[in-house]
């Protein structure tokens, strides 16, 4: 079991867990975070590494790195792993922004507490992210969820008693439609006189679930994600949520955790239903179109700046959604690129907005103003983060709506031309509001004149912030090598059972 | 008479054996020697558990003409009970030195031990005269037991409402027994299946419905819960715990063998849908009194009603894994249920507080007895990786087994949402434990070593059952 690389992405946070427990002061706590959380980000890249290399030597197995263990015999629920490109970028994306999130906490009170539940969540979502069984999938996925509570509940602000509440009823309400959807999956999962399995590539390579019971199964399984990647009219979550979290909540949440979302939509209800994916897709396009220019369009009106992220990610993550829907290899290719992108974007974005709240002690943009003057270093970071989100080219968010555009545009029927052209149109609206927010802010005279005497950022969080900069810029600049990783997955099977490509 | 067929009653005696020692003990002690008692009772049911677990039979055996079995499946049930009667023995441990009750603390034991002989009875019996003796010998000792905190009016009322519920459900459990007595002129389990076949006729369902009112009132399925939150608020603490969780457990499997023994052929004409109709109300009814509640104890009655409603469907799959799913369900309920109770009682005997907003602030001034019922609410919730998860996931699968039929489909559908209602009044007294403020928190306290040792239990089982998977796989493979 522990010569599988993938299983570390588990038992290091689980380590990282009880190296906090013993922790005794706030150094202690400071070092296990971040020796861990790089240790984590070190191995995903070391996979990666591993991953290509075995790519290039000619390996062709959907998955690679895969075992798989007997844990509940009987019912055939195995833990089993296994990556695809697809996987690692998410894991090196959690790895990032955990580390960066580690030192935005950098001042946090009760640090052994909340240390205790990030690092919890993050297992769940390492778990999540390696596991090939639906089981597992699924416990993981509801260990990533249950921490956010405390976490908004205790270190939160605002109005964090109900968002809280919130958040967490409305992704739990999520699961339990997906749990009724996998459940449904495993009992349908094999052809007749073949044990059922939880195993996704198994499930896949049977292809057995019957055609009635897909078009029951897939509305299941892609709500149920769907509610955690904020689609639309299960987004409300979202905003509240946010908008009370500490800074390195939002961040994994938003960066990490709406991710789960997209990736159980693909690697759950797309690629094991096809065929009711193919015929139930446009049900799902109206929703997440929906998602994108809704999103952006709520975007404009906020003043908080959380909120306005918020939204921002509503319509982002719609714009996942949306692509994956679309169901070819381009627009798929995209829909992963946004993630990537949008996950390190939002973190960026919600790393400066916890840093600038930390000093003036405000998010009203209508209470700020001059910013530029005051705090030169994080204003510059928000500029860049703002570009990244309107899709300035050279930055990650170009080159991800730019494929999900391209690709949503092969399809030539009138349904799908009239929502890809809506959902353009909110490249539009994320430029207003983007630049509404760096014009208020950043901008402009001084608005208080007690800001003045503020100081710029400290070394763990130019370090923070420089980190996720770089990545956005590393994925603007050369998306080829994410495409190559990517693309692989996105060859064989499911579309040739569409029909499509 | 072959007396050598007593042996198949092992765990019987050796109850039977141990509640003779307490007792004898108990009145012939000094009143120094006395205190002990306790000890010794707990010791005796340790001994019990282990004795349990020792003597596991191979094969099922029978004895008195087929009136009483045991299996693996029997000895599995009967272990968790024990389990849980000794874990509520440990945790009485304190409340029994205490002032009021030091003078009686032996009957307690004693009590407790004889219901329990009764439940093994109504577990193991296959025929329905038998059945009835163990239901009563586990009814009237509760009835005590109830009333034991003699010197408080809301003992004596929840007594007197025990009493009479009890009486009440002996009494319609009887009527349908007699109804089905006269139709198939036997009272042997596979005597009346048999007789049964697949004739259905009003008479078998208006008997088939008086016997599941029966039981619902055991069970305390709505619309028969209404005894459930007073009797749970006035009990003494440790009683309340053993009604929640071990007299629940055993009347559900005892139903489940009556349902799938007894009345087998008429699954799907008559006691699936009877079923269905029950575990919804119960579920639902449960979950959305138990937001109102602000008494720690009436939260969890209505809670227990709730997860009744979850122990139920286990059986709605009529499969061999609904035997297993429920074993299991009742294994993980014993222990959180237990540990929710253990820090109600820890609290109550050093403070007397018993509301949920004498919580507010738990975690600053105790964060171990905060972080053990975050534990016990969690598992009771369902969230992965503590025990309940696991419970509540197979309890679901089982119910779907081998079905494709849509309204099984929406059943779960339907239990799935009202673990998302439950979710939000568990999170009510963990956000009240860690989250909110208080002017006068709880003090800091030490809890007694029996308490803690019943909380570490629990705590161990609570995080253990799930992950260590071969205890399901086991329940599965003797179902």
């Amino acid at each position: 079991m522990f010569s599988n690389i993938l299983i570390y992405f588990v038992v290091i946070p689980l380590a990282m867990l009880l190296g906090l427990a013993l922790c005794r002061d706030i150094k202690q706590i400071r070092t296990v975070a971040v020796t861990g959380s790089v240790a984590l980000t070190a191995l995903s890249v070391w996979l990666l590494v591993e991953y290509l290399c075995l790519r290039h030597g000619g390996a062709d197995a959907p998955m690679l790195f895969t075992g798989s263990w007997e844990w509940f015999t009987p019912l055939n629920i195995h833990l089993a792993v296994g990556v695809d490109g697809i996987s690692i970028a998410m894991l090196i994306l959690t790895g990032i922004i955990l580390i960066t999130g580690s030192f935005a906490s950098w001042e946090i009170p009760q640090p052994k507490e909340f240390f205790l539940w990030l690092i919890l969540l993050s297992t769940g979502v390492y778990g999540f992210f390696i596991s090939v069984d639906l089981f597992t999938m699924f416990m993981f996925y509801e260990v990533a969820l249950i921490p956010m509570y405390l976490l908004i509940g205790v270190w939160g602000s605002g109005n964090k008693n109900y968002s809280a509440m919130k958040l967490t009823l409305m992704l739990m309400g999520g699961s339990a439609f997906l749990m009724l959807g996998l459940i449904g999956i495993y009992y349908h999962s094999t052809p007749a006189g073949v044990p059922h399995t939880w195993n996704i590539l198994e499930i896949a390579h049977y292809d057995a679930i019957p055609h009635g019971w897909q078009s029951f199964l897939f509305p299941m399984t892609f709500v149920g994600f769907g509610v955690l990647g904020a689609m639309f009219p299960f987004h409300t979550w979202s905003p509240d949520g946010h908008a009370s979290a500490p800074t390195a909540v939002s961040m994994l949440h938003a960066g990490v955790l709406m991710k789960l979302g997209g990736y159980g939509c693909f690697r759950v209800a797309i690629y094991l239903m096809p065929q009711a994916a193919h015929e139930l897709a446009w049900i799902f396009i109206i929703l997440t179109g929906i998602s994108v220019v809704y999103g952006a369009f709520s975007a404009c009106v906020q003043n908080d700046l959380k909120y306005i992220n918020a939204y921002s990610s509503v319509s982002h993550c719609g714009l996942v959604l949306f692509a994956l829907l679309m169901l070819n290899t381009t627009a798929m290719t995209g829909a992963i690129m946004q993630m990537l992108s949008h996950g390190l974007m939002t973190a960026l974005f919600f790393a400066l907005i916890g840093m600038i709240y930390g000093r003036t002690h405000t998010r009203d943009i209508r209470e700020m103003g001059g910013m530029m003057q005051i705090l030169p270093y994080l204003s510059v970071c928000y500029v860049i983060a703002g570009m990244a989100s309107l899709g300035l080219p050279g930055l990650s968010g170009f080159v991800a709506e730019m494929t999900i555009f391209v690709g949503s545009f092969e399809h030539t029927d009138l349904f799908h031309r009239i929502f890809v052209i809506v959902a353009c149109s909110s490249i539009v609206t994320t430029a207003v509001y983007i630049l509404r927010v760096v014009g208020k802010l950043l901008y402009g005279p001084v608005y208080d004149q007690h800001h003045l005497s503020l100081t710029d950022a400290k070394w763990w969080e130019r370090l923070a912030t420089a980190t996720l900069i770089v990545c956005v810029a590393g994925i603007g600049c050369f998306p080829n090598f994410f495409e190559h990783l990517i693309n692989f997955t996105f060859s064989p099977k499911i579309f040739a059972v569409l029909g499509l490509n | 008479m072959d007396y050598s067929q007593f042996f198949a009653m092992k765990q019987e005696i050796a109850l039977l054996i141990a509640f003779l020692v307490v007792f004898l003990c108990d009145t012939f002690a000094s009143p120094k020697a006395a205190k002990s008692v306790p000890v010794v009772g707990c010791l005796w049911m340790a001994a019990i558990v282990a004795f349990g677990f020792v003597t596991i039979p191979g094969y099922e055996e029978s004895a008195f003409d087929g009136m009483y079995a045991t299996s693996k499946v029997m000895y599995a049930i009967k272990n968790t009970l024990n389990i849980g009667a000794f874990i509520v023995l440990v945790q009485a441990m304190k409340w029994a030195d205490s002032d009021f009750v030091s003078i009686r603390r032996g009957e307690f034991y004693e009590l407790i031990m004889l219901t329990l002989f009764g439940m093994y009875l109504m577990i193991s019996a296959r025929h329905f005269l038998l059945f009835i003796i163990g239901l009563e010998t586990a009814s009237l000792p509760l009835c005590a037991l109830v009333a034991f905190d003699k010197r408080r009016y809301e003992s004596h009322e929840a007594a007197i409402k025990y009493v009479l519920t009890a009486v009440f459900s002996s009494a319609i459990l009887l009527m349908g027994l007699s109804l089905v007595y006269g139709l198939t002129g036997t009272l042997y389990y596979a005597g009346i299946a048999s007789a049964v076949g697949s004739n259905v006729g009003v008479m078998l369902a208006v008997g088939l419905a008086f016997v599941m009112a029966g039981f619902g009132y055991k069970i305390s399925l709505v619309p028969f819960h209404l005894w459930t939150a007073d009797v749970y608020q006035g009990a003494p603490t440790p009683v309340t715990s053993y009604l929640s969780v071990i007299s629940k457990g055993s009347a559900a499997f005892a139903f489940l063998v009556v349902l799938t023994q007894v009345f087998a052929t008429v699954y799907s004409s008559m006691w699936e849908w009877m079923l269905y109709a029950l575990i919804v109300l119960t579920i639902t009814v449960g979950n959305l009194f138990a937001m109102r509640q602000v008494n720690m104890k009436r939260f969890l009655a209505f809670s227990s009603i709730s997860q009744a409603g979850y122990i139920m469907l286990a059986v709605m799959g009529d499969n061999p894994m609904g035997y297993s799913a429920l074993m299991f369900y009742v294994l993980v309920y014993v222990f959180s249920n237990l540990a929710a109770f253990g820090v109600i009682g820890a609290i109550e005997n050093a403070t007397g507080k018993i509301e949920m907003t004498d919580y507010n602030g738990l975690y600053k001034t105790n964060p171990r007895l905060a972080v053990t019922m975050m534990l016990a609410m969690f598992s009771l919730a369902g969230i992965p990786p503590f025990a309940g998860f696991f419970s509540k996931f197979f309890v679901f699968t089982s119910a779907l087994n081998g079905t494709d039929s849509t309204a099984l489909y929406v059943l779960v559908l339907i239990a799935l949402i009202n673990t998302i209602i439950s979710l939000y009044y568990y999170l009510l007294v963990v956000k009240a434990m860690f989250i909110n403020d208080s002017d006068a928190p709880i003090a800091t306290f030490r809890s007694a070593c029996s308490e803690r040792l019943g909380m570490w239990i629990c705590v161990a089982g609570i995080i253990l059952l799930g992950i260590f998977s071969p205890i399901y796989n086991y329940l599965l493979t003797i179902a």
